[in-house]
């Protein structure tokens, strides 16, 4: 069981965690009445809090050692986790996803139209994290710059509205394509590049496409933005603000499942594979007879073509852009919600988005704290469980016969 | 007498002041095995390295002659993807498996280059690309039984035990179907029965008409294998020949074992 010497561990720990927040948890100093207030009993919470808490780290450690040691001596089989089970298993797959389609369907019945317009927005990065998903969890390339193709897409439906008033439904292939140019454009120069260096060139990529937008006055209209861009249209119909955000919410359901399909496609396939094998070790990957080029460029192209499609229709949501809503955080928020929820893997960067989204938005009573929470996680999930809350799992073949190999 | 399968003339391949490499000529024959041994540091994976076209060497030329008769291809200055797709590829020297891919996708992996469908074929799943996959699937396992790993076609390749790993590596280049396979120290590591097993393994590769180059530390498994070893050290070649006139070659023991100081 739990040795004397572990307690030992803790009990410095506390004691050094109580010793660090000394000054700012129980000193208080009043300069106008010139007294110090001694709060004592903060040290204390703070001792017990770090005790406990670095007494559970311990023990889940242990858990996993003896969990380890049971597996290494052949007692107890590691099994598929359940969740692997359900995702890669049909007959649980294909119900699972039909009461989850139908639950999303009828989802705006069931809640106010403020949980919906809020279910917008989370559908919205669902669409961006599988997007960005192409770029860093397969390819492997650490893209710091991904909010830059989102601006690109929602300012080509503005602009192109503003000047050639152009609709939503033929500024939607644009927007993507546009997006999709900008990611070769972006491609070219870091091809070279990996590591820390891409992620700090795609980070300066990002920067430069705000900052353009932000003061290229006659070209974007600067930090004011442009207004009245029109929602999408439905054969012409009029459409009240309510009707317009169950259309978008379906909109963005149809444009979910249309992603979901399109890099499910896409990761199992000859391209797909060269992503990965490109993540894992480039110069094999070259040895092996894949360009190294064309494969980086299509994975650049093909992630921000999905931002580019989302920046339209969050042009057309919120009917008011400007640079504001592309910062570095949007970036950042995106590459959260991909390493939450597990890298490369569909299912876990759709938990992600809804996990990092919807939760902030239920708990404005604590959105002072938002940020520290946010980065609690984040932490925490590095150290335990740094392949995110979904690992990705290969795709696995069953062979038939010895001589000829059928896949399943 | 037929032409060799890949003609070295010359090669140099300097690193700022210093020559790793100087004025190597090499030749392998068709459906022979050839041996390229010396000390640690003698500058045979540099070798490799400027054939696979990882490096561009300083001087020299390098072509390779398909054995069905094709034009000799220039490999100066082509891309390690360009030269793979020519119909040569290699291992490597310290393992650089796809570790989070299967033992199946790392093989399939290989056979990238001489598949075709792209984004469209995969979005839409084509007849022609489910086609393509079945046949990559099946040739990609067929080759897995070919080096015994059959068994474990959907482990992970980081799974799998050391002697195994040299094997995938062996089988993820064969799946480019190169008719030069160059392997940089397949028997690294490997116990006595491992190698003896590898020796097989190479030989059986040999028979199915592939040329192999090889670069190997295990002077058992060389001198069984080989049909011409050459000698280097300090980036120049001091011997070449059958393993008999090398292994007595005074050049080459010394450099392998030293002067003797008496003499």
């Amino acid at each position: 069981m739990f040795k004397i010497e572990e307690l030992k561990k803790s009990l410095l720990i506390s004691l050094w965690f109580a010793f660090l927040t000394f000054p700012l948890l129980v000193i208080k100093v009043n300069p106008i009445e010139r007294t110090v207030l001694w709060r004592w009993e903060n040290m204390v919470y703070v001792a017990i809090g770090s005790f406990v808490i670095s007494i559970l780290v311990r023990l889940f450690y242990l858990h996993q050692e003896r969990r380890r040691e049971r597996v290494a001596r052949g007692e107890i089989t590691l099994g598929d986790p359940w969740i692997q089970t359900l995702l890669s298993e049909p007959r649980y797959l294909y119900p699972f996803s039909a009461a989850v389609l139908a639950v999303s369907l009828v989802f705006p019945f069931l809640f106010s139209t403020y949980q919906t317009n809020i279910m917008i927005t989370a559908l919205m990065y669902v669409v961006l994290g599988l997007g960005l998903n192409i770029v860093v969890g397969l390819a492997g390339l650490l893209d710091l710059g991904y909010v830059a193709f989102y601006a690109v897409g929602a300012y080509s439906y503005a602009l192109l509205n503003y000047h050639f008033d152009i609709g939503f439904w033929m500024a939607l292939p644009i927007g993507a394509l546009l997006a999709a140019l900008f990611g070769v454009l972006l491609g070219f120069p870091v091809l070279r590049l990996r590591g820390d260096y891409l992620a700090i060139v795609t980070l300066g990529f990002g920067e430069i496409i705000r900052l353009i937008l932000e003061n290229w006055n006659e070209f974007s209209q600067g930090p004011s933005g442009i207004s009245n861009i029109p929602r999408p249209g439905l054969f012409g119909m009029e459409l009240s603000l309510d009707q317009a955000i169950l259309y978008l919410y379906y909109l963005m359901i149809a444009a979910v499942a249309f992603t979901i399909f399109v890099v499910n496609r896409l990761q199992d396939s000859r391209i797909g594979r060269a992503w990965v094998a490109l993540r894992e070790d480039e110069i094999a990957c070259q040895a092996m007879g894949i360009d190294k080029r064309k494969t980086k460029l299509t994975a650049f192209a093909l992630g921000a073509t999905w931002a580019g499609i989302v920046g339209v229709i969050f042009a057309a949501k919120t009917t008011f852009i400007n640079p504001a809503s592309f910062t570095f955080l949007e970036s950042a928020i995106i590459l959260c919600i991909v390493v939450l929820g597990g890298m490369g893997s569909i299912f876990g960067v759709i938990v992600g988005a809804l996990i990092l989204i919807l939760l902030p938005e239920h708990l404005r009573a604590l959105s002072d704290y938002r940020m520290l929470a946010f980065g609690a996680v984040l932490v925490t999930m590095m150290i335990f469980r740094p392949q995110g809350v979904v690992a990705n799992i290969r795709r696995s073949y069953r062979f038939e016969s010895k001589v000829d190999g059928e896949a399943r | 007498m037929s032409r060799p399968v890949l003609q070295v003339e010359g090669l140099s391949m300097d690193f700022g002041g210093i020559r790793a490499m100087c004025e190597l000529d090499l030749e392998v024959d068709q459906g022979q095995i050839v041996a390229l041994i010396g000390p640690n540091g003698a500058g045979k994976t540099t070798f490799f390295n400027c054939v696979t076209g990882i490096y561009n060497p300083t001087e020299g030329s390098i072509f390779l002659n398909p054995p069905d008769g094709g034009k000799a291809i220039r490999l100066n200055g082509l891309k390690p993807n360009q030269v793979t797709e020519k119909g040569m590829a290699r291992t490597f020297q310290n393992i650089r498996l796809f570790q989070k891919m299967t033992v199946l996708e790392n093989v399939m992996i290989g056979r990238h280059c001489r598949t075709r469908s792209y984004i469209a074929g995969a979005v839409f799943k084509t007849r022609a690309t489910r086609r393509e996959e079945r046949q990559t699937v099946e040739i990609s396992y067929q080759i897995l039984e070919k080096v015994g790993l059959a068994e474990v076609v959907n482990e992970l390749a980081e799974n799998l035990p050391y002697g195994a790993q040299r094997r995938l590596e062996i089988a993820r280049a064969l799946a480019t179907e190169p008719f030069l396979l160059l392997l940089d120290e397949p028997a690294a590591g490997m116990n006595p029965q491992e190698t003896q097993e590898l020796d097989d393994l190479i030989k059986r590769i040999r028979d199915e008409g592939h040329s192999i180059l090889l670069i190997e530390h295990d002077m058992k498994l060389v001198m069984s294998l080989s049909d011409k070893i050459y000698v280097v050290d300090y980036g120049k070649k001091i011997a070449e020949g059958s393993p008999q006139q090398v292994s007595s070659d005074p050049a080459v023991i010394k450099a392998y074992l030293g002067e003797d100081i008496d003499a």
